[in-house]
């Protein structure tokens, strides 16, 4: 019984895993051609049809200037996609090197770098995006410096924590006994070995950035930039929606939907992720 | 035991003076100035006005200055508001806040801690799949999402509970569970991983061999071993409940200092940002304390320290 409880719940996380995957790859793909495949050109701009509710020739209908709505959710696509991975990267690569180096040194400089970390990590970080975003400017570069300096202390840790596990291990040791240089410890040895869980944080930090970016847009502090190519984002979107949601709730719900399922998505792909990286987790 | 709890306080301390030199440095960097509107003000008002606000000042004095204003708990003037200091308003709007704040705390721990334990006892059933899938929900809607379904529904729709006030028990209704359902996901599929995991070590073997009531043996022992994840991670979820309260705030039209930071940002108003940042660092820190202490009540071993 228990076991064929298992094997129904493994069948039944594998059919979402592979759904969140079709999911984000159809976002990310949505975002990428959007020029593409609109429906109704670039500008999805209709004359005379207001307000329209969703229909064939608008499957999502048109917002309150006429423009196709469908149209303006695949340009959305574009901005959190690029905001969600641009941010995760910047956070990877800053917060690796910063822990490989701190676990990798050892000593008062890992002890001082630590603190540092510890300090970032209980500051409100909706505070400091907002914050950080008026010294760089609300367009889509200055929200990816501002998301990706606060998003760094996580990979900082779990780097350093994992490189200092490594250190211990054997061939690490043999490594250093047959004189090979730090760099090539830290390049040929640790780095591959401490890649799953890095993985895992990555996968975990592209919907927390969309998150953060939709909800900022929204409150009217994300990406001000109206003629922007990249498209209007997701949350700006959903704050037209908010203000007409009475009367036409459609607005709002296409927005909402198209961030909740994409951070939904990210998430059960982040699951799924642990749970294969850590078989001790099963 | 004193050492860690002075220890604790260093740091906390460390802490909000890192936050107010950032929020200084940022803010002095930042371009544009409060003052700058669309009609150009003679540059002699100009210099007035910089001069009251103590802005021709060199920014070394300017930030002692502000470091002096911390300690004896003066913030300034609002630059936008002249009749209120941003002591004063922070002083009205942070009560509206802690509630909020607090009603969705005891909203997440009332939900969680029920679900996580009935989940991990029963796991693998349909009410344990069904409460891990309604948490991974949970956890992915963002607040704006949730606070606008909720009042489309109960609001709009049904036309039960009135969306926009703050004043009476059923206007915090909606706003409570917008703010509390992220933490309370959160706290559950944690709960309930953790008592996975407790309820399968040997100690609950022995205490069942010994002919212990089941009740007993779930909270006494599975439950008291699986409260430290949990309180770790409430430092974190106190920084969620802080700065999603500002959107809910926002979404619900409440008169909490969420709002007054989101048009202070807008207005450029820099002496109510660096307050309200100050505020909510160190309503953190000082949760982050509070989970120390309680961490080392529950885990005997850091009390040696």
């Amino acid at each position: 019984m228990a076991r064929s409880n298992q094997q129904k719940n493994g069948r039944v996380s594998d059919l979402l895993f592979t759904f969140s995957l079709v999911f984000v790859v159809a976002v990310a793909a949505a975002g990428f051609l959007a020029p593409w495949i609109s429906p109704h050109g670039a500008g999805g701009l209709e004359e005379k049809q207001i307000l329209e509710v969703p229909s064939l020739a608008h499957l999502m209908g048109t917002d309150s200037l006429g423009r196709d709505l469908l149209t303006r959710v695949l340009f959305g696509a574009r901005v959190s996609m690029a905001v969600g991975i641009g941010t995760a990267l910047i956070a990877l690569v800053i917060g690796s090197a910063y822990g490989l180096i701190s676990g990798f040194i050892g000593g008062n400089l890992d002890h001082l770098m630590m603190r540092l970390v510890d300090i970032f990590y209980g500051l409100p970080d909706m505070l400091i995006f907002i914050l950080l975003s008026l010294l760089f400017g609300r367009n889509i570069g200055g929200l990816l410096i501002a998301l990706g300096l606060v998003s760094w202390v996580r990979f900082a840790r779990i780097a350093r924590g994992q490189v200092l596990q490594a250190k211990e291990f054997l061939f690490v040791e043999g490594a250093r006994a047959m004189g090979a240089s730090r760099r090539r410890i830290i390049l040929h040895h640790i780095l591959p070995n401490i890649l799953g869980p890095i993985i895992v944080t990555l996968s975990f930090s592209i919907p927390a950035a969309i998150l953060a970016e939709s909800t900022l847009s929204f409150i009217g502090l994300g990406i001000n930039d109206p003629y922007s190519a990249w498209g209007t984002s997701w949350g700006s979107l959903a704050q037209d929606g908010w203000r007409a949601m009475r009367t036409y709730p459609h607005i709002l719900f296409f927005p909402a939907a198209a961030i909740f399922l994409t951070i939904l998505a990210f998430n059960t792909l982040g699951n799924a992720l642990s749970d294969l990286l850590n078989p001790r987790g099963k | 035991m004193l050492t860690f709890i002075l220890q604790r306080l260093l740091h906390g301390l460390a802490v909000i003076w890192f936050v107010a030199t950032l929020t200084f440095i940022l803010l002095r960097l930042a371009p544009g100035g409060p003052f700058d509107s669309e009609r150009k003000l003679p540059p002699e008002v100009l210099a007035n006005i910089e001069a009251k606000y103590h802005l021709d000042e060199p920014l070394s004095k300017q930030y002692l200055r502000y470091l002096a204003g911390i300690i004896h708990l003066d913030l300034g003037p609002s630059y936008k508001y002249l009749d209120r200091g941003v002591k004063e308003i922070i002083l009205d709007t942070l009560p509206t806040s802690a509630l909020l704040g607090l009603l969705a705390l005891v909203f997440a721990l009332m939900v969680s801690f029920p679900t996580g334990l009935i989940a991990a006892y029963f796991r693998n059933s349909w009410i344990d799949r069904f409460s891990l899938l309604t948490a991974t929900f949970g956890i992915s809607v963002p607040h704006f999402i949730l606070g606008a379904l909720l009042i489309w529904l109960f609001a709009v729709q049904l036309g039960w509970l009135q969306a926009g006030r703050w004043d009476n028990t059923a206007s915090m209704i909606l706003p409570t569970i917008t703010l509390g359902a992220a933490p309370a996901a959160y706290i559950a599929a944690l709960l309930r991983s953790t008592l996975i995991e407790a309820l399968g070590e040997d100690f609950i073997r022995t205490a069942r061999a010994k002919g212990l009531r089941e009740d007993a043996v779930l909270f006494k022992h599975a439950l008291r071993n699986s409260l430290l994840p949990v309180l770790t991670v409430m430092g974190p979820l106190t920084a969620a409940l802080l700065t999603g309260s500002f959107v809910v705030e926002y979404v619900f039209a409440i008169p909490g200092m969420g709002r007054f930071f989101i048009t202070a940002v807008t207005d450029r108003d820099y002496p109510l940002i660096m307050g309200v940042t100050l505020v909510y660092t160190a309503l953190l820190v000082g949760a982050n304390f509070l989970v120390d202490l309680c961490y080392a009540y529950v885990d005997p071993r850091i009390r040696v320290y």
